[in-house]
């Protein structure tokens, strides 16, 4: 039934491509019952796991010179992930609300990036993962293109070509492993249990995790991300931040560190360094940017680089909490984005901070200041909100495993705070102008129906996780029982 | 073996001489008063009809006979080249029918069944000398073709340029089959490989090599033989570019695989790192490698679609390049479904160029500014065409790029040694995607020039490009439709394992 995810959303957009170019309110509808379908499946499937159990959808063969099948399953990680992207497209759609400018073509293109990235995280077959992997790059570069502001076509080829390149390095790995391992499929469960040589590992750990990884936005290779959500519209932002850098840490995590734990092992230093220098780099520069939307671009940076050092400390607690990472910060960052994009942007025109903080935004879009004030104590880490957890438990898992890098880690969580109290103070509570100057510019237009409702969607989803993280966490630790996570009581954790 | 039996044996290449006749006749025949656009189509129906009178007689009469000790080899594999080849030739007569830019069309299209006559033949032969005849059938027809526009003098230039380099490039051949007679004592191509076993340090065999890869180069525009095919790309009418690009591509990287893998048997050498061994798979390798790297690069500054195309084309050579280099049976499954999904994508390119044509008069990319907002059909299939010579999933171009490196890959196993050349490719494959992405921000970000009407296509175009366009897709998703047919047809010809 999960696989109505991709399939609902591949119906929406050939729906969209038939409906007539003009009819506007009949694409947004098209586009919002579309989202919605997947996110009512995702919910479904979600509580039909029974917790430790994988979930196989379908197994059919499909390209039978190669070995390649269609397997979609689902265990606890991919659920969890399923259901971010449920919550992120249906809220995308809903800041989406006011697109005139093409208004068909920007749906079916938002729709067939969620339904490749439904795909990616049903996928355990190595060949289709891939496929829905890479057909998720096309429809973020026209989104950015097309529909983006600030230098979009720079950032749009620069995100494109950053994704293809890590995507040609984990094609170029996935190819030698199935050479390399002489077994006639591409079969994630099959794969995972051949022995690769210890050698062979050595070089395609770092080919596939890094190709992954620059999707996840590892430092250095993160400078895709800010260009990318900067220049892109608001709902593409939010999917970008909040959904498509998960599919780089999924990679990592389902794919590299499933294949080869041996290198990961060998690896697991190098890759905690860099994403303790990520956590600690895109909040330093977070600090210092004068455009708003880069700040919330910069911290997904720094709060990207949680998630992977929380995969490489190779301990269930560490994983947990790169799982919930993810999610929490698809929902959080998507937050943000829409209050800087859509919210405040869209009415002001501007995302200069100098320039709001003389606004005094507190009082003419109260809503928009309530929620950023929240979503960034969110992303704070405050206790009450999901962030809290998922990075409690990444610190944990990182003091076992690398004491020194964790206390460095903490370094970033007091830097967040900070970018995060500069943003909310300049954007929100400057100045507040004089009635005088005030008069002649004409009211800014309040936050309409939709936008409140796609926030308290994901406000609400980021406090019922955070109050209440069992919910995500029993359905998520016990996936690591499976035999896919063997390397994980190898490796000594738990 | 008497004439009737020879006959009924080339029976496919007969049908279509005699449609080029035909098709002449009736052009002779036409009142003076249709116009040649009337004429175009009529007689567009007819090469049409004919390729399909050639494809059914090749579907109902399967057959595997060797005849005159390999000047005619008809079995399941060079039958179901010739299949293939045929509805590529089918395609580009499609979007050629709409043209204007001669008054001739009669012979127009009588060349293009002349010129597929000699492809046809090619891909049946497995012997020297009727390799070179119909080597020179195709290319001579090729030629003409390249020069049909004869208001434009860039046309002229192109296919002077095109047969100049073609001519020497036939010299070269020549030369380096006659030494491979001299030293085997033999024209057929394996009885060559059995003349040259046991010569494998010979420096005149190393001579009669080179020639014939240089002249094979030239034939598939590989680097630094590659000269000629940007301008004749660019100069050529864009149908005759589109046959070139696609159904003389198949035949002659078939033959070219036949020749290396069958004539050379046993002098191979190895192109793996560190075990480098003297024999043709390194000489391919190096020619691989340049084309990918030269075309992928060169192609990015192009301003022209053509020219881009060209040099792209070049690029793709390199990528069958590798898969002729692996020598083993999946590698040639591999070319012949690359070859057959280029030639498909590359036509429908074409198609789309020639839409364009239609209306701007040239091809520069700025041409194509906002024509998704005129031609919203035309414009999703040259975003599938893109995306699949860029490889992107779940297009056939991605799935033809897959396996050839799955095919060499495996040639170098266990050791991986021929990994530099995949990784060289997917490298490359990203800077291919840059220039790709080029041309669809035209098509779908740029802005169109103000108040430039909606662009109106023709049917018969519209429908094949919609055909080539879902023939892309479907060869993409679903795969084993063409590739189970390569592999039962490699296997019932006894090359599986070659």
């Amino acid at each position: 039934m999960l696989a109505w995810t991709i399939y609902s959303s591949f119906i929406g957009v050939l729906l969209l491509m038939v409906i007539p170019k003009d009819n506007a309110a009949l694409a947004r509808k098209v586009a919002i019952l579309s989202a919605l379908a997947g996110l009512i499946v995702a919910v479904a499937g979600f509580f039909q796991l029974k917790p430790g159990v994988m979930l196989h959808i379908s197994t059919r063969s499909w390209i039978s010179s190669l070995g390649a099948g269609y397997h979609l399953a689902a265990d606890g990680v991919s659920l969890t992930l399923v259901l971010l992207t449920g919550l992120a497209s249906v809220a995308g759609v809903l800041f989406s609300w006011n697109i005139q400018y093409r208004t068909k073509e920007f749906f079916a293109l938002y729709l067939a990036l969620i339904g490749a990235v439904y795909g990616v995280f049903l996928s355990f077959d190595l060949f289709l993962l891939f496929v829905f992997y890479e057909l998720a790059i096309i429809p973020k570069y026209f989104l950015i293109a097309i529909w983006g502001s600030h230098r979009r076509e720079y950032g749009a080829m620069k995100l494109a070509l950053y994704s293809f390149i890590g995507s040609a390095m984990v094609l170029a790995g996935l190819i030698s492993a199935y050479v390399v391992s002489g077994v006639h499929t591409f079969d994630l469960f099959v794969l995972a249990r051949q022995p690769f040589p210890h050698g062979f590992q050595l070089w395609a750990f770092p080919l596939v995790f890094g190709g992954f990884a620059v999707l996840a936005g590892l430092w250095p290779f993160h400078t895709w991300a800010p260009a990318g959500h900067v220049a892109a519209p608001t709902a593409a932002s939010m999917l970008l931040a909040g959904v498509v850098m998960k599919l780089g840490a999924y990679g990592c995590l389902r794919v590299a560190m499933t294949l080869f734990p041996e290198g990961l092992e060998a690896w697991k230093t190098p890759v905690a360094t860099l994403a303790v220098v990520g956590i600690v780099y895109g909040g330093l520069v977070a600090l210092v940017q004068r455009d708003f939307k880069f700040v919330i671009g910069y911290s997904s940076v720094s709060h990207m680089g949680f998630v992977l050092l929380g995969l490489a400390t190779i301990n269930t607690i560490g994983l947990s909490g790169a799982v919930l990472q993810m999610f929490s910060h698809g929902i959080i960052a998507g937050l943000l984005f829409a209050v800087v994009g859509r919210m405040v942007y869209e009415r002001t025109h501007t995302r200069d901070l100098p320039a709001l903080e003389a606004m005094g935004l507190s009082k003419s879009l109260p809503f928009a200041a309530v929620t950023f004030v929240l979503a960034g104590l969110a992303s704070m880490g405050l206790p009450g909100f999901s962030g809290f957890v998922a990075e409690l438990e990444i610190l944990l898992g990182a003091w076992r495993a690398f004491p020194s890098i964790a206390l460095v880690t903490g370094l970033g969580i007091l830097i967040s705070v900070a970018y995060m109290l500069r943003a909310m103070q300049k954007a929100f509570f400057g100045a507040v102008p004089s009635p005088v100057c005030h008069a002649d510019q004409p009211p800014l237009e309040p936050v309409s129906v939709p936008e409140r409702l796609g926030a308290a969607l994901l406000l609400g989803v980021a406090l019922l996780v955070g109050l209440y993280p069992r919910l995500l966490l029993d359905v998520i630790v016990p996936s690591f029982d499976s035999s896919l996570f063997d390397w994980l009581r190898k490796g000594g954790g738990r | 073996m008497n004439y009737p039996q020879l006959l009924s044996l080339a029976a496919p290449e007969t049908i279509l001489t005699l449609g080029a006749f035909l098709l002449l006749a009736v052009d002779l025949a036409s009142p003076r008063d249709w116009s040649a656009r009337l004429r175009f189509r009529i007689g567009g129906l007819l090469a049409c009809a004919g390729c399909a009178a050639a494809m059914i007689w090749i579907v109902m009469h399967p057959g595997h006979i060797n005849a005159f000790g390999g000047m005619l080899v008809v079995d399941p594999l060079t039958q179901l080249v010739k299949l293939v080849l045929l509805v590529l030739v089918l395609f580009a007569v499609l979007i050629s029918i709409e043209s204007t830019f001669t008054l001739h069309p009669g012979e127009y299209l009588a060349l293009i069944l002349l010129a597929t006559v000699g492809l046809m033949f090619l891909v049946s032969a497995e012997d020297v000398l009727m390799i070179f005849v119909s080597l020179e059938l195709t290319s001579l027809c090729l030629y003409v073709l390249t020069a049909f526009n004869k208001c434009s003098a860039k046309s002229a230039e192109a296919a002077l340029k095109y047969f100049l380099f073609g001519g020497v490039s036939a010299a070269f051949t020549l030369f380096g089959l006659s030494l491979l007679y001299g030293l085997s004592g033999a024209t057929n191509l394996r009885a060559i490989a059995a003349g040259l076993a046991g010569r494998q340090g010979d420096p005149l065999l190393s001579v009669a090599l080179v020639m014939t890869v240089v002249g094979f180069g030239f034939k598939v525009a590989a680097v630094p033989f590659h000269l000629w095919a940007p301008d004749a790309y660019e100069g050529a009418p864009t149908p005759s570019a589109a046959l070139i690009a696609s159904g003389s591509k198949l035949a002659v990287f078939f033959v070219f695989a036949k020749v290396l893998t069958l004539g050379f048997a046993g002098a191979e050498g190895s192109g793996a790192w560190h075990h480098f061994a003297r024999g043709w798979t390194p000489v391919i390798a190096l020619l691989a490698g340049l084309s990918m790297i030269l075309g992928n690069l060169v192609a990015i500054v192009q301003s022209g679609v053509k020219r881009l195309l060209a040099y792209s084309a070049i690029a793709h050579a390199g990528c069958m390049l590798l898969a002729v280099m692996c020598h083993s049976g999946q590698s040639l499954a591999s070319l012949v479904f690359y070859a057959a999904t280029y030639g498909l994508t590359m036509l429908g390119a074409f198609g789309v160029v020639v839409v364009v044509e239609s209306v701007a008069g040239d091809d520069k990319l700025c041409s194509f500014a906002g024509l998704s907002r005129r031609a919203p059909g035309a414009s999703f299939c040259m975003l599938v065409f893109m995306l699949s010579l860029a490889g992107i999933p779940p297009l056939a171009g991605f799935f033809g790029k897959f396996y050839v490196f799955v095919a060499v890959l495996k040639t170098g196993a266990p050791g991986l040694g021929l990994f530099w050349l995949v990784a060289l490719a997917l490298a490359m494959s990203a800077v291919s995607f840059y220039y790709y992405l080029q041309v669809l921000k035209q098509i779908y970000a740029a802005d169109s020039p103000p108040n430039a009407p909606s662009i109106r296509i023709p049917l018969l175009l519209r429908i094949s490009l919609f055909l080539l366009a879902a023939g892309v897709i479907l060869l993409g998703i679903a795969p084993d439709l063409l590739l189970g047919a390569i592999e039962r047809a490699l296997a019932a010809a006894g090359m599986d394992h070659a």
